[in-house]
């Protein structure tokens, strides 16, 4: 954007642009009026639509900020300010003039913004006069009461006209700034709205280890962040955030530059202190920490294991929750002393054995049929198998074995050697094991990567033909990454069973395959790292299908937010948060190779003609 | 052309046999047999109860009477009616851009959520009662509207940005605006099943002259109806042939003049509005609607238009009769006189089973394929 951008490590998606001067800022006024009334009155839809889905009124009881802010008002915030930050953003074409940020953004931004308050006006202003309680549940005194602060129904126009002005001002100016001072400005309102949202997980940390003082300070009684710890938080972090400007990334160079031994041992390091944290964190944590640390984990397990399906190999398998279950299921009817038809009541080690061995089979039963099929048909066809194997397990055809909508309860504790069992009451224990598999997957996913087979995925995601043209048994690969990923699902099904002590069919619904496929796509897809940092953002925060995040207001709303989010992501970034690089490659090809051609460095040979090497694999 | 495509595949697969092959040959064998033996043991049955056969293969067994036969294909041809006019949206993206639309199952749900809106509001006007027939037409009206909107918002959202992206990426994406829309049904009209007002007698009773509910042979009726309009609109008219043009071949549509945007735009609007009437028909059959309403029934129509060979219009609604026929009388015809108990539960899983035997046994559907030749892989 401007001149002194840091050197970029690691493919940057749009790449580095050759360096265009900067034309002096636009005159306030001069604006594409139309472009602005249409982002202004979308954004004015989406503040409409948030407000009508009761987002503002169920989360306003969650306070960020003490007596000023709470999560409610604060998603009423955001579209506003977007449209003002966005509508600043000029298109870099070659020939197109660049203009410097001036007054006309911020001009722009108002707006933008003050559209996009005004339709929160127009609703307060129709929530007086009409009545649509009937279709639409959240039409009620209540939203009109938070719009308007309390007061009449003219506030509530003027003062979201003025707040969404005020919003999108403020976007507008975030352009004006420099890079180095929206950096701080930016890490200001992360660090706030971070200790906000990590805030019982933090109090009970701090509870743990005798630090009561420090989060006393720091927080509310009944929630949220003091005001005056708020300020301190934003100054300490914006210094930070510009003291250690580049740090961290020269800190990173240096370690990826480092070579042979010397990098062995920088990662070693790197995985050995992460181990430590992990293993002494729980230890000074209460249950409820503890427990959604256990859920976190076990979505890390499934996600690593979509990930070699999706990730690797490039199978769109949307009914993974098939293994979960199955995987469930057999743990379940193996140890319980419930079980309808047959109990063998194995310890849970050697029953896992027996889990994995089935598990393998099913995956092989469901990737045969379907391993030849052109991938979006394979898509919606393992969606039919993860749907046929939840309703073989309701049906009452099969309830002799499975219990049919009873379930099977009563599981018992997943005992390891008779050192301990690991039961749900537990959560720390429950803990310790998942972190046990994931440590587990996370090395075979790590190794399979990259040995001869996981090339071979990646050849097979990234053209069919050709890599059975160089020799690779397309069909055995692919359904060997159907066997690896449902044997890492049944793990993550066992332990479930034995964490909640009983298996219902509603716990394998659809809606848990399409979860983790999101957590696998924002994370990024093939990268370990970007896996299981997107299990932790988005399970740790919102919450998984059914498990409670750190933000337990969301609950209504996560799967809604889950859905916006797989589509932004397509959108915005196939790659993920922490894309793979080869999957980056892949992803943005035409765009790698405009890049190369406006830097001048076309190979004739590689496409570098543009539209033409379109990829035909995901 | 579509079959010239299919064939060196599959000689190819006959040439080295491996292990994934003879497994597929033991699963259709298997599968036949399963059919075969449970089509031998329903006409035992239906012979006599008690002969050696149907003892052997369901000692309780009592086959099925005439009527209730009639009824179940009676009501298999209604829900297959409805699969197809959804299926028609499926086909003719899958069609035109060569990506699997998931959320278009959403549309037919808001669609539905639509008229119990609208039905309800002129329930309450007491417009309803007096004026049935008009009021179904208007909310019909609506639906269609409504729905198309959804339709063409969704496509220029969601899909125009990545036309040209690898195929799973839109389809992704689709899941996504799946996702979002149920959701957003969940927290706008709350996550309870909502009712449709009371339909007049003639609707709900059976009527003499063919022992039929009138509301299936409204769903008949109104499908085969919408069905000619849309086979003379895309055959007969200049937008139809812009998209069979499109369908073709988009680039070369392009250099003959077509405005292919706006021709992609017409397809999502026109699958749409045959997703809205659809759900308009769901409503008077079923009178109750939830925010999972269109999944299964979009599953099953993607399923519908897979059978009749995806970019097939005729096949798209042939597809949904014999899913709607195959859940309605399989679990009763095959896997009753089986043995199996608590059939009806199983009939989504058979509509499921299926897709997957089409897919397995002639992947381009009962009509071959219809689509641009870089899609046919």
């Amino acid at each position: 954007m401007t001149a002194t951008l840091p050197p970029t490590t690691g493919p940057q998606p749009g790449g580095t642009q050759p360096e265009a001067p900067l034309a002096a800022p636009r005159p306030a006024l001069a604006h594409d009026w139309r472009r602005i009334a249409r982002m202004g009155s979308i954004a004015a839809f989406g503040q409409v639509f948030i407000a009508l889905s009761n987002m503002p009124v169920r989360l306003d009881e969650r306070l960020i900020v003490k007596p000023v802010l709470s999560l409610g008002y604060l998603v009423l915030l955001i579209l506003p300010f977007a449209a003002g930050y966005r509508q600043g953003h000029q298109i870099k074409r070659e020939g197109v003039p660049t203009y410097a940020p001036g007054l006309n953004e911020v001009v722009g931004g108002l707006s933008c913004g003050a559209l996009a308050g005004g339709g929160l006006s127009l609703l307060a202003v129709l929530l007086t006069h009409f009545d649509l309680r009937e279709p639409l549940v959240n039409w009620s005194p209540i939203l009109l009461d938070l719009l308007a602060f309390g007061n009449a129904t003219w506030f509530a126009a003027v003062i979201w006209l003025v707040i969404g002005g005020g919003m999108g001002a403020a976007g507008g100016v975030l352009r004006l700034l420099g890079p180095r001072i929206r950096r701080a400005v930016v890490t200001m309102a992360l660090a706030v709205a971070g200790a906000a949202v990590l805030e019982s997980l933090v109090v009970d940390l701090a509870e743990g280890l005798g630090l009561e003082t420090l989060t006393d300070r720091l927080y509310a009684r009944r929630g949220g962040v003091n005001w005056s710890s708020a300020l301190g938080l934003a100054v300490v972090s914006g210094l930070l955030a510009v003291v250690g400007r580049g740090r961290f990334r020269q800190a990173r160079t240096r370690v990826t530059e480092l070579e042979g031994a010397k990098r062995t041992q920088a990662n070693v390091g790197l995985i050995l202190l992460t181990a430590a944290v992990l293993i002494v964190l729980p230890l000074f944590a209460g249950k409820l920490t503890n427990e959604l640390l256990a859920n976190v984990g076990l979505f890390v397990l499934l996600a690593l294991g979509l990930n070699v399906v999706v990730g690797l190999a490039g199978i769109l398998d949307l009914g993974y929750v098939a293994f979960f279950a199955v995987g469930s299921y057999s743990a379940a009817v193996l140890t319980a002393a419930t079980s309808p038809k047959i109990a063998p009541e194995m310890p849970w080690l050697a029953a896992l054995i027996v889990v994995v061995i089935i598990a393998g089979l099913v995956g092989l039963f469901i990737g045969a049929p379907v391993i030849r099929m052109r991938g979006d048909y394979l898509a919606i066809v393992t969606l039919g198998f993860g749907e046929i194997i939840r309703l073989l397990f309701l049906s009452d055809w099969l309830s002799g074995w499975f219990g049919g909508s009873q379930g099977i309860t009563n599981i018992p504790a997943a005992g390891i050697f008779g050192l301990t069992d690991v039961a749900g009451t537990d959560p720390r224990r429950v803990f310790y094991l998942v972190l046990a598999f994931c440590a587990l997957a996370i090395y075979v996913s790590w190794r399979l990567e990259h040995s001869r087979l996981g090339r071979a995925w990646m050849a097979v995601r990234e053209d069919e033909t050709v890599a059975e043209a160089m020799g690779i048994n397309t069909v055995n690969v692919k359904l060997l990454a159907f066997v690896v990923g449902a044997v890492l699902g049944s793990f993550s099904g066992a332990i479930f069973a034995a964490k909640v002590g009983s298996v219902f069919p509603t716990s394998f619904l659809i809606l848990v395959s399409i979860v983790i496929l999101v957590v696998v796509i924002f994370g990024g897809m093939g990268n370990i790292i970007g896996v299981i940092a997107g299990s932790a953002v988005l399970i740790g925060v919102l919450g998984g299908p059914k498990q409670p995040g750190l933000l337990v207001e969301f609950s209504e709303f996560k799967l809604l937010i889950y859905g916006a989010l797989l589509i932004w992501m397509m959108l915005a970034r196939p790659e993920g948060l922490i894309p793979s690089v080869r999957r980056t490659r892949e992803l943005r090809q035409q765009e790698m190779a405009q890049d190369a051609w406006l830097r001048g460095e076309v190979d004739d040979d590689d496409g570098g003609n543009g539209p033409a090497g379109s990829p035909s694999a995901v | 052309m579509a079959r010239a495509e299919v064939r060196p595949v599959r000689r190819r697969a006959r040439k080295s046999r491996t292990g994934v092959d003879w497994f597929l040959t033991i699963m259709r064998v298997a599968a036949i047999t399963v059919i075969g033996l449970g089509l031998l043991a329903f006409i035992a049955q239906e012979i006599n109860t008690d002969n050696p056969f149907a003892q052997w293969a369901n000692p309780d067994a009592t086959g099925l009477t005439g009527a209730q036969f009639q009824g179940l294909i009676i009501s298999g041809v209604t829900q297959g009616a409805m699969y197809g006019l959804i299926a028609l949206g499926y086909s003719m993206v899958y069609g035109v851009l060569g990506f699997i639309n998931f959320a278009h199952g959403e549309v037919f749900m808001v669609g539905a959520m639509t008229g119990m809106i609208t039905s309800n509001k002129l329930a309450d006007a007491g417009l309803w009662e007096s004026n049935f027939v008009g009021s179904l037409v208007f909310i019909m009206v609506v639906s269609i509207l409504v729905c198309s909107l959804t339709a063409v918002i969704m496509e220029r959202v969601a899909y125009r940005p990545l036309r040209g992206s690898p195929r799973l990426i839109p389809l992704i994406t689709s899941i996504g605006v799946s996702f979002f829309l149920q959701n957003a049904s969940v927290v706008l009209l709350g996550p309870a099943a909502k009712a449709y007002p009371d339909v007049p007698d003639w609707i709900r009773t059976k009527h003499t002259f063919l022992d039929i509910e009138g509301a299936k042979i409204l769903v008949i009726l109104v499908a085969a109806v919408s069905m000619i309009c849309l086979w003379y609109f895309v055959e007969r008219t200049k937008s139809g042939k812009a998209m069979r043009a499109v369908a073709e071949d988009a680039e070369i549509a392009a250099l003959m003049g077509i405005d292919v945007n706006r021709t992609i735009v017409k397809v999502f609007a026109l699958g749409g509005a045959m997703a809205g009437l659809a759900g308009i028909l769901w409503g008077i059959l079923f009178r109750s609607v939830i925010h999972t309403t269109g999944f299964l029934p979009g599953i099953k129509a993607f399923s519908a238009a897979v059978v009749g060979g995806i970019g097939h219009l005729g096949g798209a609604m042939a597809g949904g009769l014999s899913i709607g026929v195959a859940e309605s009388v399989g679990p009763l015809v095959i896997l009753e006189p089986l043995g199996v108990s608590g059939v009806s539960q199983l009939r989504d899983a058979v509509a499921f089973a299926v897709l997957i035997g089409v897919l397995l046994l002639r992947p381009a559907g009962l009509f071959g394929e219809r689509l641009q030749a870089e899609d046919r892989t």
